[in-house]
């Protein structure tokens, strides 16, 4: 490679070290290693994809073509050149001088990286008057113009608008149009769709997509789907652990990835599950629900679904489609406005303190966030315990025998029990919240969102797992998700939510095979396939239809 | 705005319900305290006729609602009784000492909260850096001198030893602005070492608690410089802790300066206040705690106001 600084790239990354000095009370400070020895270069006008799962360093690559750390982050060596010039060895000033001029920033979340107390069009022409680009009208023009080509309603006011009153998909395309106002080189998109719903990740990707070709703007694009990234990129580098697993074309990723780790990557969610076919009685009949929250309108509006015993019905629906509520209903956190559950053909009581313990016993709970679902302060073996000495009173070495059995269930060694949450990896606590749940001998289990806080390949150890469990204990789930691809993965029938009611329910085969009714249509046709080419697809498709229409 | 308005119409209502909960209980706490004006004026000549001729000679044979209703009914109309020691009209005698206390108070939050809101400015700007624990340091040592040894101090450098200032903060009718802002600025100075460090400290601390938001690496990013940061980004998003205590340290300005003004001899509310509670002059105390529970109300309304216009959920909703 060439060691000439001035040669053609736009953004050359050499050799690039990224570290963290941790420090705890009353401990020496600790020195942690993010990023080892990481090289990349970029053209003008290409897209570079990074992608990677959580702690491969891929943000932090990407905020380091800012020379910026975040927290207490900080470069410890290399070079990253951006027009010829190592902006690492920058001043304060010309660093404020470079930044938002020849590099801007997308963030994940929108919603938080939009100030609330400006209004939006002042904070998206700031870079380009703080730099002395435009004065205030050209560069008003200019961020309606880029407001018009990003596809946002009402191009000429929105700018008007606070950020709390827009939607979060606008958002994060007024928040590219920020990017893109001040004429930068290069953009870094850190997962802008990934705070998304399903339907409005496939506007974002196409709107960014359109305003990358048309302005001719390079970018390095940060996400962890690689399905994603096989839409917009030219280029693909997978990290982990802050190392470059394979760098090549986005079609070579894609099709003959060389690594074990991105076949890993490419090839996951293929799980195959054969669906079970109802049983006479359903173990769980939700008939007619109707609830909703004080005095607010109905959140769920005469839904109708039922559990089988040892199957699992999916709950698929984009966020406040009423998914989680239908669950409060089932634990009895909600009791309904109307409608009536039963339980082995006999009503379940509505309130959840007026349950018998057995009723209580036979519904258990799997959360998104196993973090803040478990007590910091109690050991693994004391929160996988308490269910078992709640429900059966089992105390002494008999508990310490289940909490063993327990363990190896979750494929965990038993020495876990004396370790406490923070020591465990994100999978492995949501391990220990299945264990949880699976020690009361429950009939059924809702999980909740259970993988979305996950990695792929994380998220697919937990769903193999849950299947598995399934087979051996005939325990029901009642699975709440918005991801379709775990929906194909695990479900035996499936109910899709919109707004509150069911827009189609069925077994997985009915549910999933055409003819469509329009949202699922919409919903299963958002799923980003990796497939390059398919966002062009869809997007043509879609622009057939309403034409027809 | 519609919603910003109920809300605020809602927060002045309840402050003027709070002001009459207020002044049922000052009348009641003046009523339970043992002993009364009678027995303090006529002292060791009490027999019990005399005392009885002076309590109905004073109306303080009434019962008490009756009591409390003129009292309350007389406040509405700016009368706010006469001193039971010298019978002279408590309004009158008010008047001028709460505009003496409002002129220092003024005088001292102009000069604090400027200086209190910058230096938290700059704390933040070099945060963990020599300026901001030079600023840290000073404040809090402030804060900790008891605000007569402050007062002594200042009289001591300003007022003996290079005489800028006048020792005694004399002030009277016709006095011009210049003349009465010079002889209030040792007092004004005192109670701004006393208030400043909490001010300093909380816009600190609010600040650097917005400074973790997403929006300020945003800014960041854009290039922007440390202060246009603080200042257009993190300051907007503070206003509303920043002002509570803003407020809380006015009203102290106002209500708490009793040592100041004994110290500098100031004609203000507090010494008013101190001589007739140990006069036992129900009447005064009365007037006097109303009217601080007036401006502590009426304070922390406006903290309440301005903290709901800052939001732009509430200004501009969807």
């Amino acid at each position: 490679m060439a060691t000439d600084p001035a040669d053609e790239q736009l953004l050359d990354i050499r050799d690039l070290k990224i570290g963290v000095t941790v420090r705890e009370p009353g401990k020496p400070p600790r020195d942690i290693t993010i990023v080892e020895g990481v090289s990349c270069t970029l053209g003008k006008g290409k897209v570079l994809g990074l992608i990677g799962e959580s702690g491969a360093g891929k943000s932090t690559i990407g905020l380091s073509s800012l020379a910026y750390g975040r927290g207490g982050v900080e470069i410890t060596g290399g070079e990253v050149f951006v027009n010829g010039r190592d902006i690492l060895k920058l001043s304060r000033a010309d660093l404020n001088g470079f930044r938002g001029r020849e590099v801007s920033y997308v963030s994940q979340s929108a919603a938080a990286g939009f100030n609330p107390a400006h209004r939006l069009i002042d904070q998206v022409i700031e870079a380009t008057l703080e730099h002395g680009l435009l004065n205030r009208s050209e560069a008003e023009a200019r961020a309606k113009e880029l407001f018009e080509a990003l596809s946002l309603p009402d191009p000429d006011t929105i700018g008007n608008r606070y950020p709390h009153q827009v939607s979060g998909g606008q958002l994060q395309r007024v928040m590219t149009a920020m990017a893109l106002c001040p004429k930068p080189d290069l953009i870094v998109f850190d997962e802008p769709t990934t705070a998304l719903d399903v339907t409005t990740q496939i506007d974002v990707l196409a709107a960014i997509k359109k305003a990358i070709r048309i302005t001719g703007v390079a970018a390095l694009y940060i996400t962890h789907d690689l399905a994603v990234v096989a839409q917009i990129a030219d280029e693909i580098m997978v990290l982990r652990d802050g190392e470059t697993v394979e760098h090549g074309t986005t079609q070579q990723i894609i099709e003959t990835p060389k690594e074990e780790y991105t076949q890993a990557l490419v090839s996951v969610r293929s799980i195959i599950h054969e669906e079970k076919q109802p049983s006479q009685t359903p173990l769980i009949r939700m008939e007619n629900i109707v609830a909703g929250y004080g005095r607010g309108p109905a959140v769920i509006n005469d839904v109708t679904v039922d559990i089988y015993s040892g199957q699992t019905l999916a709950v698929v629906g984009e966020s406040g489609s009423g998914k989680s509520t239908l669950a409060r209903v089932l634990t009895g956190l909600l009791p309904p406005r109307s409608g009536q559950s039963t339980f082995e053909g006999r009503p379940l009581t509505n309130a959840q303190k007026d349950r018998p313990l057995d009723d209580l016993r036979d519904i258990q709970m799997i959360y998104q966030m196993a973090d803040t679902a478990m007590n910091p302060r109690q050991t693994i073996g004391t929160i996988i315990g308490r269910p078992i000495q709640f429900y059966f009173g089992v105390t002494g070495k008999a508990l310490q025998d289940r909490i063993a059995v327990m363990l190896e269930k979750i494929e965990l060694p038993s020495d876990m029990a004396n370790r406490y949450p923070a020591e465990l990896s994100g999978g492995q606590k949501q391990r220990v919240c299945i264990a949880r749940a699976l020690a009361a001998e429950p009939k059924v289990i809702i999980c909740d969102e259970v993988t979305s806080a996950l990695d792929p390949l994380v998220a697919d150890g937990i769903l193999k797992l849950l299947l598995d469990l399934q087979k051996r204990e005939n325990v029901a789930y009642m699975f709440i998700t918005h991801d379709l691809a775990t929906v194909k993965a695990i479900a035996d029938s499936i109910a899709v939510m919109h707004l509150g009611k069911l827009a189609r329910y069925g077994t997985k085969t009915e549910v999933l095979s055409p003819p469509f009714d329009d949202y699922t249509d919409l919903l299963l046709s958002s799923v980003p396939e990796m497939e390059i080419g398919w966002l062009e697809g869809v997007t043509a498709s879609r622009k057939m239809q309403s034409a027809g229409n | 705005m519609g919603l910003a308005l109920t809300l605020i119409a809602q927060r002045i209502s309840l402050g003027i319900l709070m002001l009459f909960a207020v002044s049922a209980l000052i009348f009641v706490g003046t009523q339970i305290l043992p002993g009364d004006v009678a027995e303090s004026i006529l002292g060791q000549s009490a027999t019990p006729e005399n005392l009885a001729n002076l309590r109905k000679e004073l109306g303080l044979n009434e019962p008490a609602l009756t009591r409390y209703f003129n009292w309350l009914g007389g406040i509405m109309v700016g009368d706010l009784g006469t001193a039971l020691t010298s019978g002279a009209s408590i309004s009158e005698a008010i008047t001028s000492r709460l505009g003496n206390t409002l002129f220092l108070a003024a005088v001292a939050a102009m000069i604090s909260v400027p200086i209190a809101i910058l230096l938290g400015l700059f704390a933040v700007r070099y945060k963990d850096r020599w300026p901001d624990k030079l600023i840290s340091a000073s404040t809090l040592a402030s804060i900790s001198l008891p605000e007569f040894f402050i007062g002594y101090l200042l009289i001591l450098v300003f007022g003996v030893k290079l005489g800028w200032f006048p020792t005694v903060a004399t002030v009277y009718d016709g006095m011009s602005f210049g003349d009465r802002l010079n002889a209030v600025m040792l007092p004004a100075l005192t109670l701004t070492l006393v208030v400043l460090a909490h001010m300093m400290r909380m816009t600190r601390a609010a600040i650097l608690n917005v400074m973790q938001s997403a929006y300020i690496e945003t800014a960041e990013l854009k290039g922007l410089s440390s202060f246009k940061i603080i200042w257009k980004h993190a300051l907007p998003n503070a206003i509303s802790p920043v002002i509570n205590v803003v407020m809380l340290n006015m009203a102290y300005l106002i209500v708490g300066v009793v040592v100041v003004e004994v110290i500098f001899v100031y004609p203000g509310m507090g010494q008013y206040l101190v001589d007739h509670v140990s006069k036992r002059d129900v009447p005064v105390v009365q007037a006097c705690g109303l009217i601080f529970a007036a401006i502590y109300i009426g304070l922390n309304l406006v903290a309440d106001i301005i903290s709901v216009l800052s939001n732009p959920r509430l200004r501009h909703p969807k």
